[in-house]
């Protein structure tokens, strides 16, 4: 096992955010924030990095485009031109601007189902993955927070936890 | 604390003096209790009508499509008018939940599930329409870009219709990955409290395991952001590219560079309206006045108001570009229209778009729920009929007066449009009762801003919290990290 964890419950989301930052400026290490909805800033508050989410859409997004141009290029270009009401079958470029709804939405198609696939990976979720909260009432009313103790700080963090205003203080059991 | 601030002249979006577990009781109840009798009255009558309308779809397919009231002259009627219906109530749904994102509109909050759970639910009965069309369904896979056994004969992409194939297709999936990725927090919290087994392990299942981790929460927002940017222009595309089936003919009454924006214009007309009929009754059923506020209401009765006046600019235009284009087919198009064999259907039009809705601008009409219910209805009506218009009478005069000809639908048409409404209101009727029917996160998210006991707190210049009384100490055991085996009070 790692270091020993101590959970701090909260019932609100300012008196969180408060605690949140104290207890860094304490020079502990939160290992986990778990919130029953989007707390606003708190990712800042955690020092988290910027998720990179959106570049990923963006590649995808192009992804996407490729895919279309590719694929459009060789059925009506390449593989069997075809005269239809006249549209010039023999240049892609000449025949692109029919093909410029299906570009976009390919583009969003790639860009928005890779994204939500990337994001479901790595964030753990797929059906049948068990949930890792703690407690139930994380996803109800209760804010728990996980910080790491360091050998020999157990009274002083509990203290600490306390006086942010934490509502219960959990121990691991021995 | 200042990131909770809201303009004290915006009204309250929750009231009730909610706390965050009231909310999540709230919407739980109505998953956890059991259905009433008016619930199972009006789910039997839906049901009965959606297997009608199978039977008519069976007969339609075993037999053939000459089952239908089409003729050699109106070969495309009863069938696309449904399709086009169907896809423009879908529109509300994403458009609620972004591009009123993207407005950073937080009443959405209160609508956006159930406006999506509509728009899916509808774009499924769209869909239906041209699979059935095609008379032999099962080789709908044949709109698929994929090489046959025949040859390399590819479908075509210079074809509205093809484009349609993926702007449906491409709209139906993303608001489903959308809809179901606002949807995991709120099973989870319906998981988390359940008691039944069976509960447990069907939300434990859909909610995909989430978890409610800062990191999760962080992509969770990014990832709505993105997707609402992402279907802003998808949804403004579908209705755009569904008016190209007919913008790119030659048919007189089709053939102008007007219809994309005005059929997306119709298309969020008669979603809103649609937002309206369903919400108006499951507010009152499943309990949710202090969530779906009057406010709500007249804010969709707003867009239902200036989406209507934008439609109504739009006929007017129509009317105006056919004379003064100076092209006499065109002008006989219209004059036909409105006073040709279908004028009743011109001016039921005419009256349901572009003359009720202009109700709205009166307070007190659009602030009445009963009032509001009423519109919505006359406005689906009014939308369907455009559809019907536009498609019928622009084909019923061919070119050769000896082609000249009506369009009556016979049973089977209407039926299959009745099991489409049956259908529709069955899935919309287990939705209410299975899933969490407002964003429950996202609305504890504005509690603290919108809510009406912060807001009133706020204003007395007092905090929105209070310090607990010194917490307690207690241990946890390490090997217990499931949720399934804790209780907490």
């Amino acid at each position: 096992m790692a270091s020993k964890i101590f959970r701090a419950l909260y019932n609100d989301d300012d008196i969180l955010m408060n605690a949140v930052k104290k207890v860094r400026e304490e020079k502990h290490h939160i290992e986990e924030v778990y919130t029953p909805f989007p707390v606003h800033g708190l990712d800042k508050a955690l020092g988290l990095d910027e998720t990179r989410i959106s570049m990923a859409a963006f590649i995808y997004g192009c992804l996407g485009l490729t895919v279309a141009t590719v694929m459009m290029n060789y059925i009506m270009i390449e593989d069997w031109p075809q005269d239809i009401g006249g549209k010039p079958s023999f240049s892609f470029i000449q025949n692109m601007p029919a093909f410029v709804p299906v570009m976009f939405e390919m583009t969003v198609f790639f860009a928005a189902h890779l994204m939500v696939i990337t994001f479901y990976l790595r964030s753990k979720m797929w059906p049948f993955k068990k949930a890792e909260n703690p407690l139930p009432r994380t996803t109800n009313d209760l804010f728990l927070m996980e910080v790491a103790v360091k050998e020999g700080e157990e009274k002083a963090l509990t203290e600490l936890l306390l006086d942010t205003g934490a509502i219960e203080v959990q121990k691991p059991k021995a | 604390m200042a990131s909770h601030y809201e303009a004290s002249i915006r009204k309250p979006l929750v009231t009730g003096s909610k706390s965050y577990s009231d909310v999540s009781n709230d919407i739980a109840r109505p998953v956890e209790g059991r259905a009433n009798k008016q619930w199972w009255i009006v789910f039997g009558i839906a049901l009965a009508a959606f297997l009608w309308g199978l039977g008519a779809i069976i007969y339609t397919i075993s037999t053939g499509i000459g089952v239908w009231g089409l003729n050699k002259t109106v070969n495309w009627a009863w069938d696309i008018t449904n399709f086009v219906w169907w896809v423009g109530i879908g529109h509300a749904g994403t458009l609620i939940s972004a591009v009123l994102l993207l407005f950073r509109q937080k009443w959405r909050m209160a609508i956006n599930r159930s406006a999506e759970a509509m728009t899916i639910f509808s774009v499924i009965q769209a869909g239906l329409f041209p699979i059935i069309h095609m008379g032999r369904p099962w080789l709908a896979f044949w709109v698929l870009p994929i090489p046959n056994q025949y040859g390399s004969l590819w479908v075509n992409f210079n074809s509205p219709l093809l484009w349609d194939v993926f702007a449906i297709s491409t709209y139906l999936s993303v608001s489903l990955v959308f809809w179901w990725t606002g949807l995991l927090p709120d099973f989870a919290m319906i998981r988390d409290r359940a008691i039944k087994p069976f509960q447990k392990k069907l939300y434990s299942l859909i909610s995909f395991g989430w978890t409610g981790r800062s990191k999760d929460w962080q992509r969770f927002e990014e990832v709505s952001l993105v997707l609402a940017g992402l279907a802003t222009p998808l949804v403004l595309s579908v209705h755009t590219i569904v008016s190209f089936d007919f913008a790119t003919s030659v048919i007189p009454g089709w053939h102008t560079t007007i219809f994309p924006p005005y059929f997306v214009a119709g298309a969020i007309f008669s979603g809103f309206a649609m937002v309206n009929t369903l919400l108006i009754i499951m507010r009152k059923v499943v309990g949710l006045e202090d969530y779906i506020t009057v406010q709500h209401i007249e804010l969709m009765n707003i867009v239902i108001m200036i989406t209507g006046s934008i439609v109504g600019c739009a006929y007017i235009t129509e009317l105006f570009i056919a004379w003064y284009s100076g092209v006499e087919y065109e002008q006989y198009a219209f004059l036909n229209r409105a006073t040709g064999p279908y004028a009743w259907a011109y001016w039921a039009m005419m009256s349901c778009n572009v003359f009720s809705p202009q109700f709205m601008w009166f307070k007190r009409l659009r602030t009445s729920i009963m009032f509001s219910f009423f519109i919505s209805i006359v406005v689906n009506i009014g939308m369907w009929f455009e559809r019907f218009v536009i498609i019928v009478t622009s084909l019923h005069r061919d070119y050769l007066p000896s082609s000249w000809t009506m369009f009556s639908p016979t049973f089977v048409d209407i039926g299959i449009f009745i099991g489409t409404i049956g259908f529709f209101f069955v899935l919309f009727l287990l939705y209410s009762r299975t899933f969490p029917v407002i964003a429950q996160a996202e609305v504890k998210s504005i509690l603290k801003s919108s809510g009406d006991q912060y807001k009133a707190l706020r204003e007395e210049g007092k905090p929105l919290y209070t310090m607990p009384k010194r917490g307690k100490v207690t241990t946890y055991s390490i090997e217990e990290n499931s949720t399934t085996n804790q209780t907490h009070s």
